[in-house]
């Protein structure tokens, strides 16, 4: 296997007197989907904040991509090439896709903003991705379904040159439709090389698409395993907390 | 062709795209469509009730009239498209003016008196701002404050009489005085050009992009269409005017070209600037804006100078039409700026809505104004009517708006 995107190793953090991670390790290689499961309090958001930059971790060693990184601020997490898709997704309604790609990083030529280079890179993220169910790329953003939102947020983050890209939560409040859609497009992100983290509270999903799922469980990782190697059984056990088993 | 499969919106003929656009209108995207309606009913209601209200004098007087109102509601739009409001920004140009006509009066070089005023207006913005972005205080709170305060101010600077004639002529001038007949000419055709060039130089960047562009037809028609509306009113404008056989009135008013120029620059930087992006970005969704690093409170803060800025603008235009300026100045027309905007389908919730509607709104408030006075009815119905077509233009867009499918307030 190559070089791991992203390797974390006795990640600690803890908000007063409550240790949150408890020494959490975690790899993600480049072209696999990477599921984090685990119960409310498990410590998922809190693992995934550290990534981003937002809320650093005390102690731990994270590598990425082999060297050693320092994660401090969400810039530095960007720079690296970390790209984390909220739940909330912070689309704006009132924009386009195009405007909505490109918000805050806005490419300007003869003065003016270069809305055709950005709509022509745009299109090519969305077409890369082989999405096809939005009407025009410049159509706004407010007539766009939860699915096509979803899409929208994830082409973002291949425009920034991402190379690990987090999702939390992408399928919650979806159908079974745009649900079906938005794993496809998960997957595709790999297939193309992205490293992808995927949060989730659904199994179901978990299995569709991930090649390996996390375990955390009160601030513990007491799992990573390769999904061909494991059973619904086994990792509703983990996450409950009835199954024991620290390390890899 | 080019290697893209997904739609920009662009493709297809003249005629495929005349549809799209008639099935964007029933989808409720109206712009300006509602206020243009309005327009053009009022002025036709207008024509047939008063035998005055289509002179060429009443034509010519109407954009004169409107252009205060004008200025202040695209002041306006720049913090109404963040979904903040400024009550001051009547009593900002207000005060500015005061104090433009007392150092005038004092013997100041009128430039130097009107760049005090402008920096007034661009420190009562900042201060505005600051207070709304870094402190967080409500805008409505804040410019009230302001709009409480700043009429005290303006009576301490003009003193007891509390009113002041204008003595500046080239001030007066803006106004009163008109460009010769070829200048007319010339600001039409440098607006056919600029209509033309600009067109040309976005489908140039799109062609260089390898993006389907829409058919040249569309620039002809629009370029045209400049032409010949900008070619009636001009042609009507360097008609002899004046009602009396001795003295003779020809021309555009000065007043127009600066309007265009200011309002064309005001659109340049909404449309194409990373600041206009922002601003809309902004006023869709603050928290989307900052996560994708936009400094939101430097573009608040920025929103309430230009609109001070602007809003000073329309200050000079004021004192310019009547020729003094009085410690109630700027105090009531500030709502109708607002209901300017509204009536162009700006949004009251930030960031939907566009610089030219509400310009447009401007016009049919003015319009409103001009023609009850023309057919002799009391001022109390002026107010009446005014109140009513704001409220008919805000419910046309959310009705068209919920048709849509998005929800009422938020776009």
């Amino acid at each position: 296997m190559s070089i791991p995107t992203v390797q974390l190793s006795g990640v600690k953090k803890s908000f007063g007197p409550v240790d949150v991670l408890k020494g959490v390790d975690l790899v993600a290689y480049p072209g696999q989907v990477t599921a984090l499961v685990g119960d409310n309090g498990a410590g998922k958001s809190t693992l995934i904040k550290g990534l981003a930059g937002v809320q650093p971790y005390d102690e731990g060693e994270v590598l990425f991509e082999g060297h050693p990184a320092k994660l401090h601020t969400p810039r530095e997490a960007s720079s690296l090439g970390i790209e984390v898709v909220y739940q909330d997704l912070a689309l704006c309604d009132n924009l386009d896709i195009v405007q909505n790609m490109f918000l805050g990083r806005e490419e300007v030529s003869q003065l003016t903003l270069d809305e055709s280079s950005m709509e022509y890179q745009a299109a090519l993220a969305l077409q890369s991705l082989s999405v096809k169910t939005v009407k025009s790329v410049r159509q706004k953003v407010s007539s766009l379904s939860g699915g096509q939102r979803q899409t929208v947020a994830i082409a973002r983050t291949v425009l920034r040159s991402a190379k690990l890209v987090i999702l939390d939560e992408p399928t919650a409040a979806l159908g079974v439709a745009q649900t079906e859609q938005v794993l496809n497009l998960v997957r595709r992100l790999a297939d193309q090389g992205y490293a992808v983290i995927m949060i989730s509270h659904n199994l179901a999903d978990v299995f569709k698409v991930a090649d390996s799922i996390a375990v955390l469980y009160l601030g513990n990782m007491v799992a990573q395993l390769k999904t061909k190697e494991t059973t619904y059984n086994d990792v509703i056990g983990y996450i409950t907390g009835i199954k024991q088993q620290v390390g890899e | 062709m080019s290697d893209l499969t997904l739609k920009t919106g662009q493709e297809g003929s003249t005629s495929e795209q005349f549809k799209a656009y008639f099935s964007r209108l029933r989808a409720g995207e109206m712009g300006a469509l509602p206020a243009v309606g309005a327009l053009v009913f009022l002025g036709g209601l207008f024509a047939a009730l008063s035998p005055f209200f289509l002179t060429l004098i009443n034509f010519t007087n109407l954009f004169v009239q409107s252009a205060t109102l004008m200025m202040l509601s695209a002041a306006l739009v720049f913090v109404l498209l963040l979904g903040e409001i400024d009550l001051s920004a009547g009593v900002t140009a207000g005060t500015g003016m005061a104090i433009f006509v007392q150092l005038t009066k004092g013997g100041m070089n009128w430039v130097l008196a009107l760049i005090l005023a402008f920096i007034l207006g661009i420190f009562i913005g900042w201060v505005i701002g600051t207070f709304v972005a870094r402190i967080g205080v409500p805008s409505f709170v804040v410019s009230l404050a302001f709009y409480l305060a700043l009429p005290g101010v303006m009576l301490m600077v003009l003193g007891d009489g509390g009113i002041l004639r204008v003595e500046v002529p080239e001030i007066l001038a803006i106004m009163n005085n008109n460009l010769p007949l070829w200048g007319g000419w010339v600001l039409l055709a440098i607006c056919a050009a600029t209509t033309f060039a600009m067109g040309l130089w976005d489908r140039a960047r799109r062609l260089k992009a390898k993006l389907p562009a829409r058919p040249l037809t569309f620039l002809y028609i629009k370029t045209v269409g400049v032409i010949v509306l900008g070619g009636v009113t001009v042609y009507l404008m360097n008609q002899n005017r004046s009602q009396s056989s001795i003295l003779q009135i020809t021309g555009v008013p000065i007043v127009i070209p600066i309007a265009l120029a200011i309002l064309f620059v005001a659109t340049f930087s909404l449309d194409r600037t990373r600041f206009g992006r922002y601003l809309y970005a902004v006023g869709g969704n603050p928290e989307a804006a900052r996560r994708a690093g936009i400094k939101v409170a430097r573009i608040r803060t920025t929103a309430f100078i230009i609109c001070s800025s602007l809003a000073m603008v329309s200050g000079v235009f004021n004192i310019s039409r009547i020729g003094n300026v009085e410690s109630n100045a700027g105090k009531s027309i500030v709502l109708s700026g607002v209901a300017a905007a509204v009536v162009g389908g700006v949004s009251l919730f930030g960031g939907r809505g566009r610089l030219a509607h509400a310009a447009i709104g401007a016009f049919v408030i003015s319009i409103i104004d001009n023609g009850l006075g023309l057919i002799g009815m009391p001022a109390g119905i002026n107010f009446i009517v005014t109140g009513s077509v704001l409220l008919i233009a805000a419910t046309i867009d959310a009705l068209a708006r919920k048709r849509s499918g998005g929800s009422l307030l938020r776009l």
